[in-house]
């Protein structure tokens, strides 16, 4: 049986073929999915937005600490949505400890903003060229990147983090 | 009418001359709890920053830690306005991921509830604007018709919120001929009243100057901004799930996916407005169509649930469910990601599932279409009139529990 997103997938790598680094498609279900380098993550995306996939519909970040034979430790899963055809594509790029760094993608996609502020917020990785780069979610004063799997679900206190503001100051 | 964007003047007092008012964390037209710190200058918004995340209680590292049946009720309190269209939406990933296909009677089951949700969802979220905005009685109305569907809910689940109803493969319960007597009566009844709403909301002089070309979210806009469900579909963006993916039993049931091209606040309410009927419809022929049969799909073994009644009235049924709850017995899903989205009343609503191979999820992404949409607020309030924030807010939908998560 030929797989449903093959002809997308043949599309896909016919406009991306000026686009350099490696690149890996593998198909779950009926979604597509692209696995690039962080390195060709603006040129790939640039281009795919030309091809259509015009809205971003989601931005997130996976912490592959705990996850059986992974070799990186955060995974960034943007998926993308083209409004006419309906056609979806999953792209997937990596980054490690101790710098998790990618460029910001709020440069095509304003949706981008607040969920790259969320994965910030959730995970720890830093957007260059973001132009609000600031936690979304949690306080300022919030020490840690809760989402990441070797913070515990409960018994970690972050009061003492907390300036105290007393009636008489504030 | 909005006014002209102000011009960017160069005179350094100009900015020590604009107001910041701060509005919210509790506030009646935040409805739940968020905040915005505008900035104004006279009565005309220059800018808003909003400040989120008062409500957040960890969902997603809950989802971690809880097994995919058990994380239908941390789903459940998302849009608390809409339960079980999150619950439905969620359990819709799970089985996508766990390749089950429900049976027939599950699916127009799921249909017809996320169709009873949407109405309920729509009409909280255009009467409680139309509240705000100073019409008290269209906002009761709708509140009498929204209790008869908590009833519904509390008729077939046992809970008139929070109903946890769905499971991975079925429902908790089938419905008796008496709830689908009690729903028939619903339809047949409710489009009287709807009739009184939608000339107290789209007729009513105040609502409509107070709405008509406020807050406008151009098509571009929409898309760059990933604006879905009935936000973008008002600004012409002619995308439904519903029609486009179709899920459950939506394919073969006959409904328009109603869009407008004006993109402003009013717009918004009348395509909320608009859909209700269609989703009238969509009951009416879901209900004609329902099929007979179980609510569970056959699993492999006895991986599903069984019903509660075999639980508490025959040993097998309570040895069937200790096996459907021991993690060594449980469904094992192939370890591979998975994103899957359904049309909730709010737009896309959308779980990231990532599974190591165990019944619960390695990681459990929520794509909220709140969060997406109250991103736009900044672009659509500047330049409004302090008056405006309300309406525009009220338009978007914001629920500040899936917003924050």
């Amino acid at each position: 049986m030929m797989n449903s997103t093959e002809p997308q997938k043949i599309a896909l790598e016919a406009a991306l073929s000026a686009v350099p680094g490696p690149r890996a498609w593998s198909t779950f279900r009926d979604s597509l999915r692209l696995n690039i380098d962080a390195i060709s993550l603006v040129p790939t995306m640039t281009r795919l937005r030309e091809v259509g996939l015009n809205m971003l519909i989601d931005l997130t970040a996976v912490d592959l600490l705990e996850y059986a034979d992974a070799t990186d430790r955060y995974r960034m899963v943007y998926q993308l949505l083209d409004t006419e055809s309906g056609a979806r594509v999953e792209v997937r790029t990596h980054v490690n400890d101790p710098e998790p760094k990618l460029p910001t993608m709020t440069t095509l996609w304003s949706s981008a903003n607040w969920m790259e502020r969320e994965a910030y917020d959730m995970f720890g990785i830093v957007f260059t060229g973001h132009p609000n780069a600031k936690r979304l979610l949690l306080p300022d004063e919030f020490a840690s990147f809760p989402l990441r799997k070797d913070y515990p679900v409960k018994g970690r206190g972050e009061r003492h983090n907390f300036p105290v503001v007393t009636r008489s100051e504030s | 009418m909005p006014l002209e964007l102000l011009e960017p003047t160069s005179d350094p007092s100009y900015r020590e001359g604009l107001w910041t008012l701060n509005f919210g964390p509790q506030h009646p037209a935040t409805h739940t709890t968020l905040r915005l710190v505008l900035t104004l200058d006279g009565e005309t918004v220059v800018d808003a920053e909003p400040d989120i995340g008062f409500l957040h209680s960890g969902f997603e590292k809950l989802g971690e830690t809880l097994d995919f049946n058990q994380y239908v009720t941390i789903v459940d309190r998302m849009n608390y306005i809409s339960p079980l269209a999150n619950e439905i939406a969620w359990h819709h990933v799970c089985e996508k991921l766990l390749d089950i296909e429900l049976t027939p009677r599950c699916t127009y089951l799921r249909t017809i509830l996320a169709e009873l949700m949407r109405i309920s969802d729509h009409l909280l979220c255009v009467g409680a604007c139309i509240l705000d905005l100073g019409g008290i009685s269209a906002f009761m109305y709708a509140f009498n018709e929204r209790e008869r569907i908590y009833e519904l809910c509390e008729q077939v689940s046992g809970q008139r919120f929070h109903t946890s109803f769905t499971r991975v493969g079925g429902l908790l319960f089938d419905v008796s001929d008496q709830w689908l007597a009690n729903l028939k009566d619903f339809i047949t009844t409710f489009p009287k009243m709807f009739k009184d709403v939608n000339r107290l909301v789209l007729k009513n002089r105040i609502f409509i100057e107070r709405c008509q070309g406020v807050g406008i979210l151009s098509r571009e806009e929409a898309i760059c901004g990933g604006a879905t469900g009935p936000v973008a579909r008002a600004s012409g963006v002619t995308r439904d799930l519903r029609r486009d993916e179709p899920y459950l039993a939506y394919a073969d049931l006959d409904f328009d996916v109603i869009c407008s091209r004006a993109g402003d606040c009013f717009s918004r309410f009348q395509v909320r407005m608009l859909e209700i009927e269609e989703s009238l419809k969509i009951i009416d022929q879901a209900m004609q169509k329902l099929p007979g049969g179980p609510i569970f799909a056959e699993g492999s073994g006895k991986e599903l649930l069984p019903q509660k009644r075999e639980v508490y009235t025959s040993i097998e049924g309570l040895i069937h469910h200790f096996e459907a709850i021991m993690p060594n017995r449980q469904l094992q899903p192939p370890k591979e990601s998975l994103y899957a989205a359904t049309e909730s009343p709010n737009g896309e609503l959308g779980f990231y599932i990532v599974s190591d191979g165990t019944f619960r999820a390695y990681r459990a992404r929520t794509r909220p279409p709140s969060l997406v949409h109250f991103a736009l607020f900044p672009q659509l309030i500047r330049g409004c009139m302090l008056s405006d924030v309300v309406a525009v807010l009220g338009s978007l939908n914001i629920i500040a529990a899936e917003l924050d998560r």
